[in-house]
């Protein structure tokens, strides 16, 4: 029996009031649909309010020279090909317009002197193109479109007297299931986590918009929400998550104090001179320098040392190797058992900088480590070691209407939706990617509902998913949600991590196996009243999903690309790149199928040089020249 | 039951939980202000040792009334003499309401005297004793908002007593190019007071807070980020400059009565 | 470097409640969030705590430790002497749901009562400019985090319930002198609305908002004074009343 159900009516329901989430219910209402915005936080908490960097958009403030065919280019490049082209073109014709849209929303970026937004450099963007306000770029994304909501709903107030009757936030309230009929989307089941009460939201169109996955793993930068709802509420559904092997791993996330762990410190830290040592004291960086680089980083720490006061006559000190080299070399480090005792690395500025110097240059970090860690870092080492970051990997969607493919009624948009980043994802393209798919997302919705029609949830669907929500409390003596949680991470995190075998991926699907049978009979203590273990035990059981999905899709792909490097197969291969990894769920496990990438068409394939493309495509794909 | 013991809050019982010292602070401000109030209450009713040539006590400049000592009416005695069942009234309470009434709306102090006189609230996080509240919505409170008359006022006083420091150059016989002590005690006197005004959040606003666009006006801008460098100090010079009134009271009252002698550099 | 920790938290909810006393581990470097986690973790499964970045970043994990206001995740356990019991209650201002967790729905209530920005309707997309020196100081509100401590900790509401329907409180007051200095809003009776809607007069400067905001705005000198002081523009300033400027809200 469902407790104290409540029924409600919407054309739309949001899942996730993160940056995608409000941008598409902004979209839904403004083309007359009623919306409904759900999410297991506050009203503004979402995981979009940590993004520092800025917004990714060729308006060409900085650099006149700037374009939608520069930023797509970037893109691709940054995803190493793998990206879904169209997700790609979107969004680089589209951000411009999205962050303008922000500002007549009342959002106050930087500016430049002539009183544009002002745009800052980031790898791998050729001209300086991330939108920012300081350090807090995603908080100003989230309270402007909180505040555009919150406009919306006063308007609606003037015209229906009632600010909530067309667009409604419900806060901390979890979802478990996307509900069908007839082979379409009907509406949400979920329950209050104030209070265990259970919700039916029924709905002939649903945004899934719940950001990453990150909390799969045991070093995270990502929040408690990062449990990766969307892409098993997805599955669930019928959808299917691509190329979901791609993880985004930070080299330097905090791993001590565990107060801070998996918290980002900036790459700007080994910009200004910090150093990588192990446990005895080694700069072992200069161990992992890859032949390819061998000519551009220095080979003695003389010369690195001198490198950072004259860069013309010396080459590189191998710290500032790229992202995915550095955390490949903490990881070998703290592997072969010459890491920290928490298990990192040190990261040391203190001794080559004066107090005063690292306050001036690194302001944000040293608050950073000051006040969330007690840690003084112009006097002692920080403990860093890689943390997941990002999930390039996601639902399969229609790049035009960020449908799900093969669930109709289902979109998703964000972190939660695959194919725009490729393999590998730009600092800033994420934001940016929140506004232009959220959008597009809304307006799929909106399109979707008004050539269906509403489509009722029978009362049989109902009484299931109830079910499925009482049932840990069913369990007599089963096993602790927080345990299995753990035992979850540490697999992921050894197994599935930033370095990846085929013998340790095949032992992590085998672990990830057992740990989903047992948590099918996890049991909670206590009552449904704002109860973590019951919530848990809900997240517990997407993180599975996501796990799984992630090791079966890592274990297929037998070359090292972007965010996934496999220690058997270190090459980049021309062949894996004309192939998705496509995940399904047959209610009982997890299905991995290969499928065909969409070739990059002509007009597309002509923006680059064909030298470059070479590098990534196969002979017979050159020779073609793009698609028709 | 109301505030923080309302039906609906968490049920504790403490009106705090806080373990610092959170009584120390109102206590002290009470207990400094409430001695400034004491000293200045009789010394205004004194109506003696406010003026010793050249040098004139905060409290009565300009001194107004009839009753002034020699020397000591620097604007004339507009108030004549005034009795109140037969007593003379001092002449600095001719005045002193501007003082007074600049530093009692000051955003400052309003906040030292709500907090320690008035326990509104006492600390942060403390409940207060008082079962209604209304602020500065009625009367009196609401000439709060006449802050921004006393800061004129108080610019005018200002400007007396920088011209009560620059006659503080001349020596007993009249004489310029001369300093004492008491040149000293009132030129500084005169900076702490003018500290205290400029930092003030009226005159902030006024030199440059109110503007929409600080672009269209880029002289007041300037003024306005020296303005807010100085307002950051503002609790501390309205402290200084209270103790500067009253030492320069004090030390003019001593020097007048002959206690001290003031004593001359050149 | 693990020792052991007295703790107090408050469990309950809007029937009963009270503290009580456990004992934990705690490690060098942890914050209280930490330790509350811990709890959860290992002897109160069903310990009701609001969280979410755990970097000081989204304002969630508000309460009160030893009596004050502050945010769980940025209050060192080292900031506390090793024999102190800290001791952990919800936040006081708002209606108990369970445990740490309390209904701050009043904020979003009010946020709603706070009219939008308006946008200059002839600027189209790209076409706004903006001098940075003129978008500084609504910037500086906008890194609110909206923990709602200094709702909490504003003895107006804290203090007494009935105001909550005529005070909208300090996260608003820099909410309405950020849009209020916003160089493009169109909008022009904020400052009358401030006062004879809002509550602004209510506030009595006590600077409490300021002591406990974790992102450092300073909520009372830079947003609530000039409020009031824009207030005093159009209602009681002497220059303007002679000069007829007064009941006006000037644009320049």
């Amino acid at each position: 029996m469902a407790q104290n159900l409540q029924k409600l009516k919407y054309d739309v329901v949001i899942v996730g009031a993160g940056g995608a989430g409000l941008r598409a219910a902004v979209e839904a209402r403004e083309s007359g649909l009623s919306v409904a915005i759900v999410c297991k936080s506050l009203f503004g908490k979402a995981h979009t309010v940590m993004a520092e960097g800025g917004a990714a958009a060729s308006m060409g403030n900085a650099n006149s020279n700037d374009n939608w065919m520069v930023h797509f280019r970037d893109t691709m490049r940054g995803g190493k090909f793998l990206n879904h082209y169209r997700m790609a073109e979107l969004h680089a014709k589209e951000s411009p317009d999205r962050i303008w849209e922000l500002e007549m929303w009342g959002a106050l970026f930087d500016r430049t002197s002539e009183g544009k937004i002002s745009q800052r450099n980031f790898g791998g963007h050729e001209y300086p193109r991330l939108a920012h306000v300081g350090d807090r770029t995603g908080l100003e994304l989230i309270r402007t479109m909180q505040q555009k909501i919150v406009a919306l709903q006063q308007k609606d107030a003037r015209e229906f007297g009632d600010a909530e009757s067309k667009l409604k936030v419900f806060a901390e309230l979890t979802i478990t299931e996307v509900l069908k009929e007839n082979g379409k989307v009907a509406g949400v089941y979920g329950y209050w986590r104030e209070n265990g009460d259970e919700v039916l939201i029924e709905a002939p169109a649903v945004v899934i918009a719940t950001g990453g996955v990150g909390k799969t793993f045991k070093i995270t930068s990502n929040s408690w929400e990062g449990t990766g709802d969307g892409h098993a509420l997805a599955l669930k559904a019928g959808a299917s998550l691509k190329d979901m092997e791609f993880l985004q791993f930070h080299p330097t996330g905090m791993v001590w104090p565990p107060s801070v762990r998996g918290i980002l410190v900036t790459e700007s830290v080994r910009g200004e001179g910090g150093v990588l040592t192990n446990n005895k004291g080694e700069r072992f960086m200069f161990n992992y320098i890859p032949e390819v680089f061998k000519d551009k980083y220095a080979t003695t720490e003389e010369e690195a040392d001198r490198w950072y006061t004259d860069q013309d006559n010396n080459r590189r000190p191998p710290e500032l190797l790229p992202r995915d080299e550095v955390a490949r070399a903490i990881n070998a480090e703290v592997k072969a058992g010459r890491g920290t005792e928490h298990g990192g690395v040190f990261l040391d500025v203190s001794k080559r900088l004066s107090a005063e110097v690292i306050k001036k240059r690194l302001p944000s970090m040293w608050h950073q480590f000051y006040e969330l860690a007690g840690v003084d870092i112009t006097k002692e080492p920080m403990e860093v070691g890689p943390t997941c970051h990002y999930v390039m990997g996601g639902v399969d969607v229609e790049p035009d209407t960020a449908a799900a493919i093969g669930v109709p009624g289902l979109f998703a948009a964000g972190e939660v939706a695959g194919g725009m980043h490729g393999s590998n994802r730009l600092g800033g393209n994420s934001l940016s990617d929140l506004l232009v798919f959220g959008r597009r997302a809304g307006m799929g919705a909106a399109e979707y509902v008004k050539s269906n029609g509403a489509n009722p949830v029978s009362d049989a669907t109902v009484q299931a998913a109830a079910g499925r929500i009482q049932a840990p409390f069913t369990h007599e003596g089963g096993e602790n949600a927080y345990s299995l949680h753990q035992e979850l991470q540490e697999v992921a995190h050894n197994l599935v991590g930033i370095i990846r075998t085929g013998s340790e991926l095949k032992e992590a699907i085998e672990k990830i196996a057992d740990i989903r049978k047992r948590s099918l009979k996890v049991s909670v203590a206590g009552d449904r009243k704002f109860n973590p273990g019951f919530h848990l035990a809900f997240d517990l059981d997407n993180m599975l999903l996501v796990a799984e999905s992630t090791a079966k899709s890592a274990i297929l792909r037998e070359e090292s690309r972007g965010g996934h490097t496999r220690d058997d197969f270190p090459g980049m291969s021309n062949t894996w790149r004309q192939v998705n990894h496509i995940a399904s769920y047959n209610g009982s496990e997890v299905v991995v199928t290969p499928k065909p990438l969409p070739p990059l068409p002509k007009e597309l394939f002509d923006l680059f040089d064909v030298h470059e493309l070479e590098k990534y495509m196969t002979p017979e794909e050159i020779a073609k020249g793009g698609a028709n | 039951m109301s505030g923080v013991f309302s039906p609906t809050r968490a049920k504790i019982s403490e009106r705090t939980l806080r373990t610092d010292k959170w009584w120390l602070e109102p206590l002290i401000t009470f207990a400094v202000l409430i001695s400034f109030i004491i000293y200045a209450t009789w010394r205004a009713f004194e109506n003696a040792h406010y003026f010793v040539e050249p040098l004139i006590s905060p409290f009565y400049s300009p001194c107004l009334g009839e009753v002034c000592v020699d020397g000591s009416t620097m604007l004339g005695t507009p108030f004549g003499t005034i009795t109140v069942l037969g007593m003379i009234v001092s002449p600095a309470l001719f005045i002193l309401i501007f003082p007074l009434g600049f530093r009692m709306t000051c955003y400052y102090y309003r906040k030292a005297y709500y907090r320690s006189f008035w326990l509104s609230p006492p600390a942060c996080a403390v409940a207060e004793p008082h079962e209604k509240y209304t602020g500065e919505t009625r009367a009196p409170l609401i000439m709060q908002n006449a802050h921004r008359w006393f800061f004129y006022a108080g610019l005018v006083f200002n400007v007396l007593l920088t011209i009560d420091a620059v006659i503080a150059f001349k020596d007993h016989h009249g004489e310029w190019g001369h300093m004492s002590v008491g040149t000293l005690v009132l030129t500084l006197n005169a900076t702490l007071l003018w500290l205290y005004s400029l930092s003030c959040h009226t005159c902030r606003h006024t030199i440059g807070g109110r503007l929409k666009h600080f672009s269209k006006h880029p002289v007041r801008y300037k003024l306005w980020t020296k303005i807010s460098v100085l307002n950051h100090y503002h609790q501390q010079f309205a402290w200084v400059s209270l103790a500067g009134v009253w030492f320069a009271d004090f030390y003019v009252r001593q020097v007048a009565s002959g206690a001290w002698t003031n004593f001359y550099f050149f | 470097m693990t020792r052991k920790l007295n703790l107090r938290i408050w469990r309950g909810d809007s029937t009963d409640g009270g503290l009580k006393d456990v004992v934990v581990d705690v490690n060098e470097g942890e914050v209280v969030l930490d330790v509350i986690h811990r709890v959860q973790a290992t002897q109160m499964g069903d310990l009701a705590v609001r969280w979410n970045c755990k970097a000081g970043k989204c304002g969630s994990c508000s309460m009160e430790i030893n009596g004050k206001p502050r945010l769980a995740c940025m209050t060192q356990v080292a900031s506390f002497d090793e024999d102190e019991t800290i001791t952990v209650t919800p936040l006081r201002a708002f209606p108990i749901i369970k445990d740490l967790v309390t209904d701050v729905s009043f904020n979003y209530k009010k946020a709603m009562e706070i009219p939008a920005y308006e946008h200059p309707a002839e600027l189209g997309p790209g076409e706004a400019r903006m001098e940075q020196i003129d978008v500084e100081r609504s910037q500086e509100f906008r890194k609110c985090i909206e923990c709602f401590l200094c709702q909490n900790t504003c003895h107006v509401i804290r203090d007494h319930e009935e105001n909550k329907k005529s005070f909208a409180g300090p996260r608003f007051f820099i909410r309405i002198a950020e849009l209020d200095m916003h160089p493009l809003d169109r909008l022009k009776n904020r400052k009358r609305t401030a006062q004879e809607e809002h509550g602004l007069g209510m506030c009595n400067i006590t600077k409490c908002c300021t002591e406990v905001c974790p992102e450092h705005i300073r909520i009372t000198d830079n947003a609530i004074i000039p409020m009031k002081e824009r207030v005093v523009d159009i209602k009681y300033d002497p220059a303007r009343m002679f000069s007829g400027l007064l009941r006006r809200e000037k644009r320049d």
